[in-house]
């Protein structure tokens, strides 16, 4: 007989090595899944995570993927610690490209190095003040954040849809929903030539290193604990449940937003009606495979990126459908929920019970 | 006290249930080890011990909640397996629980029938069953009522009836009278007796020794896993069955002498104070009044879910009072205070949950002394933890309150439930508070433990600190409070000194005789 038994005491062991056992399951099964659809899986899982990464070029688009990933799953996590769900990233991110964006169309042609700064500044703005509002749904009114921030995604959606369709539609383009290009001066440095990584990397390493100094070392870092481990206790301390939701929305969607940001004035220059590929909804994924710790979530960011090419570069080589990019990631998170159960618990084989 | 029938121990008829060597492990502990008893019928027979002596797992194990590792269970004389709850129930073994197994919104019968797998609770000839067994055995019941409508005795008569109607040869009763008032522990002890002499056995499981010896013919002494005694608890002094319990002489707590309490203004003074409980099974706050004066300790005695809960709640500040001035503090109107402002000004508090209320489970000592230490002990500067000294600061409780844990970075929840309380009650203390609310402080906590605690809050309050105790534990609130009031469905009586009454005066007025104090 198998049993499952409550550990004692968490394992430190399995907390760290649940996400690569799922890594471990995910390759496992997508080898299966493309022997099955009729590849062979050794040269399938080649094209897909390895062949990415041979030259400099896949190395810097890597990072221009991990990037968002990366600061939108740090802000999400501080939220998840403290039991305040922000599903809504992809709106918040949205909104942070709207505002960034809206910058560099607004000093077009009068751009400076003070503008690139200026709109990130202006995306985190726009990220925070969507987020605002479930914060205040929540704490006036009660209201859930998991469905209002994620209701708010597809009102990001679609006040983008019009800004480029509508008002903001680029008079030479043809009749396309997009905006016109971005000034030069309104584009992030790349850093190394023959890459088109930019600027927004060591933006990205920099939040993470902030994110692990604000919870290994802030009161406000140990007041989100709190509250996400034990919300009485919180009480009890006289901790603010109310600031905690106001503070971690504020920091999530600020961060959501500064990914939007970066993404305009990063690889695409202009803004299009989708300018992520569902970043702010993979970052969630991101949060839970990097066990909500920074330095987890830059490895994990680095692997969802890697599945983003990867997905990419197997279509190119392989004629894969891109829809198995969503399969790995699907896949992945599944894994690691259900490897979870091991860092509580652990498996005994019990032969036969004795005669009682 | 007393016992008109011996219990039948002709050595012919086998034991109604015999334990044989019954061992139980658990990561890191042995709960049960070679554990032997005899049952036999028409007795009832105490299972003495601490908490953590393994009463528990021996009760699981014997109805079929948890196996065996190794070990016999004889039923009449054969030997049976017990795998699962309905397989004890069908060999005639029923069990009322310490905390009652009932949905609170469902009726009586309900409850009954879901239990018994009969249906729904409409069934007249359920109905008609349910009346009689409770008029039969004195336990009045209207089985229409909805749960959470009764009150705690009268739940427990539910659990009971229940229990009853499947017939049991075998009772087990687990702290049956940790909730109820003296009054209705005696009308328990009839019902209990009655059925005793009916030819059933009944398993008592309890830590009070008075209890055990007014009721019980034999008793069996747990510790640490093992039997270390049988007897016949009416032949024992409570002294000594404690002292066979925890294993050395037992000490009480430091007995105080009579306090000279301040005449100036009093420190906490509640005035009126009225508040709506926060869930809809709470019990809101009706008009209370007392005050504390520095010096003294002032218990608010209570059968459990009578309004303690929000009164603490308004107290620790975790919920403001509606008005200002219905709470004072040093003369100064707190009710509006929220709990960091009131534990700046000098309240510290104890909340009866040691763990997840009074404790992160998860989180270490060092962050638990923290939790509620971060503002008087100045451990924050500059918005960042000063992780040394809160290091510092929880080594300090932990030596000054003999706390026995692998150092500060423990987890709260790898503590026995004695030794976190004792790390709660010390954070609190050493934080040098005017004035110290303490929610159930030693229950459920062994008996060492407890008398150091009963000891920490007199010397506190010797040193001139005013000290609030809430308990159910009316030998504990005559042992360490000089004044003590009674709280019932919200609202509280007139205190009196507690040299000037007595035990049973106070458990009247937990049934509710009082008139409101003004």
């Amino acid at each position: 007989m198998i049993a499952l038994e409550r550990r004692p005491n968490t394992s430190r062991f399995w907390l760290y090595a649940t996400p690569l056992l799922a890594v471990i399951l995910t390759v496992l099964s997508g080898a299966i899944l493309f022997t099955v659809l009729g590849f062979d899986p050794i040269e399938a899982l080649t094209a897909y995570f390895i062949s990415p990464l041979r030259d400099s070029y896949g190395l810097g688009e890597l990072t221009i993927k991990a990037t968002p990933l990366a600061i939108i799953a740090i802000g999400l996590a501080i939220g998840f610690r403290a039991n305040v769900w922000n599903i809504g990233a992809e709106g918040q991110l949205t909104l942070g490209a709207i505002t960034g964006g809206g910058l560099a169309l607004l000093f077009y042609g009068a751009e400076g190095p003070w503008l690139p700064p200026l709109m990130l500044v202006g995306g985190m703005l726009g990220g925070a003040v969507w987020a605002a509002i479930p914060a205040f749904l929540r704490t006036r009114f009660n209201a859930n954040e998991i469905l209002v921030s994620l209701m708010l995604t597809y009102v990001a959606g679609l006040l983008l849809s019009y800004l480029v369709t509508g008002p903001w539609k680029d008079p030479m383009g043809f009749g396309f929903p997009r905006t016109r290009m971005f000034g030069e001066g309104a584009l992030l440095p790349t850093l190394f030539a023959g890459s088109r990584m930019h600027i927004g990397f060591p933006i990205a390493l920099a939040t993470v290193a902030g994110a692990w100094f604000l919870i290994a070392r802030s009161f406000i870092g140990f007041q989100i604990k709190v509250v996400g481990l034990t919300p009485p206790a919180a009480g009890y301390a006289g901790f603010s449940n109310k600031r905690i939701i106001w503070a971690t929305l504020l920091c999530s969607g600020a961060l959501a937003g500064l990914a939007g940001a970066i993404e305009v004035s990063g690889p695409i220059g202009q803004l299009t009606p989708s300018i992520s590929p569902g970043y702010g909804f993979t970052a969630i994924i991101v949060a839970f495979l990097g066990r909500l710790h920074p330095l987890g979530i830059l490895c994990a960011a680095m692997l969802m990126a890697l599945s983003y090419i990867g997905g990419e570069s197997a279509q190119i080589e392989l004629g894969l459908p891109l829809a198995v990019t969503g399969v790995f990631q699907g896949m992945l998170l599944f894994f690691l929920l259900a490897s979870d159960v091991l860092v509580h618990y652990r498996i005994r084989l019990r032969l036969t019970r004795e005669a009682v | 006290m007393h016992s008109e029938t011996s219990p039948l121990t002709a050595s012919n008829t086998p034991p109604r249930l015999r334990l044989r060597e019954i061992t139980k492990r658990f990561p890191g502990c042995l709960a049960n080890d070679a554990v032997s008893l005899d049952l036999a019928p028409g007795e009832i027979h105490a299972l003495l011990g601490e908490n953590g002596a393994g009463k528990s797992t021996l009760v699981k194990i014997l109805y079929g909640v948890q196996g065996a590792d190794s070990g016999v269970i004889e039923w009449e004389g054969r030997a049976v397996d017990i795998p699962n709850p309905s397989a004890a129930r069908a060999l005639g073994i029923g069990m009322v629980f310490q905390h009652f197994s009932l949905f609170e919104t469902l009726s009586v019968a309900d409850n009954v029938a879901l239990a018994m797998d009969r249906g729904t609770g409409r069934d007249p000839a359920l109905l008609a069953e349910i009346r009689r067994l409770s008029t039969d055995y004195g336990l009045a019941l209207d089985p229409t009522r909805i749960v959470h409508e009764l009150s705690v005795g009268e739940r427990q008569r539910v659990e009971i009836v229940r229990c009853l109607m499947q017939n049991p040869s075998l009772i087990v009763m687990d702290e049956p009278t940790s909730v109820l008032t003296p009054s209705e522990v005696e009308k328990l002890f009839t019902v209990l007796r009655r059925l005793r002499d009916e030819g059933r056995t009944i398993l008592y499981i309890s830590h009070k020794l008075q209890e055990i010896r007014d009721l019980c013919d034999r008793a069996t002494i747990l510790r640490g896993g093992k039997v270390v005694a049988s007897c016949d608890p009416r032949q024992e002094t409570p002294n000594s069955l404690a002292a066979l319990m925890i294993g050395r002489a037992f000490d009480g707590p430091k007995a105080g002498k009579p306090v000279q309490v301040g005449d100036g203004v009093p420190l906490l003074a509640v005035q009126g104070l009225s508040m709506e409980a926060d869930s809809p099974f709470g019990t809101s706050l009706k008009n209370i009044s007392f005050t504390v004066r520095a010096g003294e300790i002032f218990g608010i005695a209570g059968v459990a879910g009578n309004g303690q809960n929000t009164l603490l709640a308004a107290l620790s500040g975790e919920r403001t009072a509606p008005r200002d001035d219905w709470v004072k503090f040093e003369g100064h109107s707190i009710g509006r205070v929220g709990a960091r402002g009131r534990r700046d000004m000098g309240i510290s508090f104890v909340p009866e949950e040691r763990l997840g209320h009074g404790s992160v489970p998860d989180l270490p000592l060092e962050d638990n002394a923290l939790l509620s230490g971060w503002g008087r002990w100045g451990l924050v500067r500059h918005g960042l933890i000063a992780r040394g000294k809160s290091r510092q600061k929880a080594e300090d409780v932990i030596e000054a309150f003999n706390v026995v844990s692998t150092g500060t970075g423990a987890a709260a929840r790898s503590l026995s439930g004695g030794n976190l309380q004792k790390f709660i009650i010390g954070r609190e203390i050493m934080q040098e508070p005017k004035l110290l609310i303490a929610a159930q402080p030693t229950w459920g906590v062994d008996a060492g433990s407890a008398a150091a605690i009963q000891s920490a809050l007199i010397e506190l309050a010797r040193a001139g600190a005013g000290v609030v105790v809430v308990s159910q534990d009316l030998d504990e609130l005559f042992t360490i409070a000089d004044r003590v009031a009674v709280i019932f469905d919200g609202a509280l009586s007139e205190s009196r000194p507690t040299h000037a009454t007595s035990a049973e005066d106070v458990g009247l007025l937990m049934g509710g005789l009082f008139e409101v104090a003004p």
